[in-house]
């Protein structure tokens, strides 16, 4: 299941509801991005992010979370995903994004939750702009991103 | 050709518009085609596109690479490379 949405959400109260729905898999993996003032230990600069904005493309966001997630169903034998995401203003802390993935097995679990985080790191259509004490400024991709995406490819 | 153009995160404040309605003429075929023929739209077109290696492309709502054909798709979107949380 993909959720794309605005409003904050409870990952505890998420992955529980997905636990009573796949009760019978043996291995459940979950993985929570959180927002966090990154510049600071990044770069070593003075500035501190207050806040994170992510802008989306709706109704591609949509199709490409549901097309990783129908990926992952086809390299794994998964009894069920879920991925929430959010967009728009979000405070330090917050959960940004949530991926639950059910399996018979623990390997099955872990892999694909971990190649749905990759891919939807380097595909699905968001964009962040940092706010801090002085400025706001769209953050450029990373390479380190796209190495990790790459991981994946069926024809290395 | 008549297309509903999109833009997003930086590409949209540099254009000045998240939207448009354009009819380019029909020599207009690829996507590279129509990022030289929005270029000439304006100042603010000219400087989005001035660096296309920062520009991502989605025909329909999928990624697409510059040499793809517009054929019949309705919808065209120019974005930076996207960037979701800091993992």
């Amino acid at each position: 299941m993909i959720r794309v949405q605005s409003e904050p959400f409870d990952a505890g109260t998420e992955t529980n509801l997905f636990l009573s729905r796949n009760a019978n898999s043996g291995g459940v993996a979950t993985f929570i991005g959180q927002v966090r003032d990154f510049q600071d230990q990044d770069s070593g600069s003075s500035k501190t992010i207050s806040a994170l904005e992510l802008e989306h493309y709706p109704g591609m966001t949509e199709k490409e979370l549901e097309r990783i997630a129908a990926e992952a169903h086809t390299r794994w034998p998964l009894n069920d995903i879920l991925v929430i995401h959010r967009y728009g203003r979000m405070d330090l802390g917050e959960a940004i994004v949530l991926v639950c993935a059910a399996a018979t097995h623990r390997g099955d679990a872990f892999s694909a939750c971990e190649f749905v985080m990759d891919w939807l790191k380097t595909q699905a259509p968001f964009w962040k702009r940092e706010h801090s004490n002085t400025d706001s400024s769209w953050v450029d991709a990373k390479k380190s991103d796209d190495t990790r995406a790459e991981r994946w490819n069926k024809n290395d | 050709m008549s297309l509903n153009v999109l833009y997003f995160a930086w590409v949209k404040e540099k254009v000045g518009t998240g939207e448009e309605q354009v009819s380019p003429s029909d020599d207009v075929q690829t996507v590279a085609d129509v990022i030289e023929w929005l270029k000439t739209q304006s100042p603010g077109h000219a400087d989005a596109f001035a660096d296309a290696s920062q520009i991502r492309v989605a025909l329909d709502q999928l990624h697409v690479p510059f040499d793809t054909f517009i054929g019949n798709a309705k919808e065209i979107a120019f974005f930076p490379p996207v960037t979701g949380g800091d993992w």
